[in-house]
């Protein structure tokens, strides 16, 4: 999933103090299963954003809704009226949500509430890691499925740099060092052979580096 | 071993030659005065001076201007290049401009991680892997050709290094990824600061079952300590250092302003024995902003005469 955390309140609230009829939108997919824009967070920072207003005598009109994803538009359509009705939209979905929003309704100022942080997994209750950079080239395969260049922090795909210790990341000692991982992985596999091959530089191409990358389906195209 | 470059520390090394470098740190500014003090206090002392490539991600001169600084002394540089900072593009270009300035070594690290360093807001780079830097120089000096396969107008020349630490985890894949970088075009190795001796011997005992030690240079790295403060130091912020207790405790053993004389016979004692190991081809003494002391442990090693001669009949093609 993507996985985001809520903006500080202080600067959510710096963002909004411009207008007088703001709607709170969240997004009931991702967001909403990292506990950063679901109905539940909607309702929260709404009640803060009131109290906040109200101690300082402003005026700010909140209306909150949360649709089932905010990256669609189909789902998006359900939020027109209420945004109609709006001087701006404060979105609690990931990044490219709240820009499916922008392009929606180009006359309505979309803020972010949301700072988007990874494509990651809940590993248990309260903790979500990175695990895919989306690279567009995807090589589990060879690396027991634990990836160096999302979880590596310099991206080694040719084994782990001399920092790694105890099983641990140099850089703190709470990360694992993904070679590691991969090492044990491939050696409960029976695949220590991969280690041996020399892995060739990334084609960067398929990333982000060879721009905006877009998906076209054909057979999908009505 | 590999094809024979105009570098004077391959000569040194292929003749048999029990080698001796050390690291020169550029400074956090523009002043070359502060280089040239460097490259006097080690001139005639060592076969070739490492300069460093940011290290510990400090923003620095850098390494290949500061190369050019002990070229111009008549010293031997080793040029050292991180992959944390440039592209495939911008790493090539450097490597073809160094030569062309009398760079004849490079070491190839995938460098400090900018977490560590002055500015860690940074990005990073890390478009190639140390590994595959390894093998683009290879490449560039024996077929010829950048990594697109463009065939260039005069190759580099370079002699290769790469790192190893052989104290990091798990002791048993250190070897494999010595082995891979000796594939990818390693000609000789700098080994992280020995000081677990026994470690040390049995990694290099693995080195010599795989026939590696026939194919590429050891040069093992020590840095004399001056403090069992220091050790600690070291041992809780440098990546991958591994000080075993008992040298702490003897540091920490003898009074305070014995600690340097204490440490630089730790180290002395540590060439001793690592001269005494098979396939061990050198060392690289790594006296930390601490150069004066280098040829303090040149001499006293029993390292001396250095190949001055060769060294000043040496070819500069």
């Amino acid at each position: 999933m993507i996985v985001g955390e809520q903006k500080p309140i202080q600067e959510i609230k710096e963002m909004v103090a411009p207008y007088k009829r703001l709607l709170i939108l969240g997004c009931g997919t991702c967001v909403k299963t990292c506990f950063a824009g679901g109905e539940d967070e909607v309702a929260t920072l709404a009640s803060s954003l009131r109290l906040a207003f109200r101690g300082q005598g402003k005026n700010l009109k909140i209306e909150e809704l949360t649709i089932e994803r905010q990256c669609e538009d189909a789902f998006i359509q359900e939020a027109a009226r209420s945004i109609a009705d709006s001087d701006a939209v404060l979105s609690l979905a990931c990044g490219a949500g709240i820009q499916a929003l922008a392009r929606r309704f180009p006359t309505t100022p979309v803020l972010p509430g949301v700072n988007t942080t990874f494509i990651g997994v809940l590993e248990s209750q309260g903790l979500f890691t990175e695990e895919c950079l989306g690279c567009g080239d995807c090589e589990l395969a060879r690396f027991g499925g634990v990836c160096p260049i999302t979880r590596c922090a310099k991206k080694l795909l040719n084994g782990p740099c001399g920092g790694s210790r105890d099983g641990k990341c140099e850089l703190d000692g709470d990360t694992p060092c993904a070679w590691q991982l991969i090492i044990d992985r491939l050696s409960v596999l029976g695949q220590l052979d991969n280690l041996r091959a020399q892995v060739p530089p990334k084609d960067w191409r398929l990333s982000n580096s060879g721009g905006p990358r877009k998906l076209v389906r054909e057979d999908h195209i009505i | 071993m590999n094809m024979s470059t105009p570098s004077r520390l391959q000569r040194v090394l292929s003749e048999g030659g029990f080698a001796v470098t050390a690291e020169c740190g550029p400074p956090r500014g523009a002043n070359p005065e502060v280089i040239r003090r460097k490259g006097r206090l080690l001139k005639g002392y060592v076969d070739a001076v490492n300069v460093t490539d940011n290290q510990t991600a400090i923003v620095r001169m850098s390494s290949i201007a500061t190369c050019v600084h002990l070229l111009e002394m008549g010293l031997e540089p080793v040029m050292q290049a991180v992959t944390r900072d440039r592209n495939r593009i911008a790493l090539q270009s450097d490597i073809m401009g160094a030569y062309s300035l009398g760079i004849r070594n490079i070491l190839c690290l995938s460098g400090d991680h900018q977490k560590f360093g002055s500015q860690p807001d940074a990005l990073n780079v890390f478009d190639i892997d140390s590994i595959n830097l390894l093998r683009t120089v290879h490449t560039m000096r024996n077929e010829g050709k950048d990594m697109s396969g463009f065939e260039l107008d005069g190759p580099p020349k370079m002699f290769i290094g790469a790192a190893a630490n052989p104290f990091a985890d798990p002791l048993e894949y250190r070897v494999v990824r010595l082995a891979k970088k000796i594939e990818a075009g390693a000609d000789f190795i700098q080994t992280q600061c020995v000081y677990n001796l026994p470690r040390f011997k049995e990694w290099m005992r693995m080195l010599r079952e795989e026939g590696l030690t026939e194919r590429v240079f050891i040069l093992a790295g020590v840095t004399p300590l001056k403090s069992a403060g220091m050790a600690n130091y070291m041992v809780s912020k440098v990546a991958g250092m591994d000080i075993p207790e008992s040298l702490v405790k003897r540091l920490a053993g003898v009074p305070r302003e014995k600690a340097q004389e204490e440490g630089m016979k730790i180290c002395l004692e540590t060439i001793a024995e690592l001269r005494q190991i098979n396939g061990v081809r050198g060392v690289h003494i790594m006296a930390i902003e601490n150069e004066e002391k280098v040829p303090e442990i040149v001499v006293a090693a029993g390292l001396m005469p250095r190949a001055e001669a060769l060294i000043l009949g040496g070819s500069h093609a």
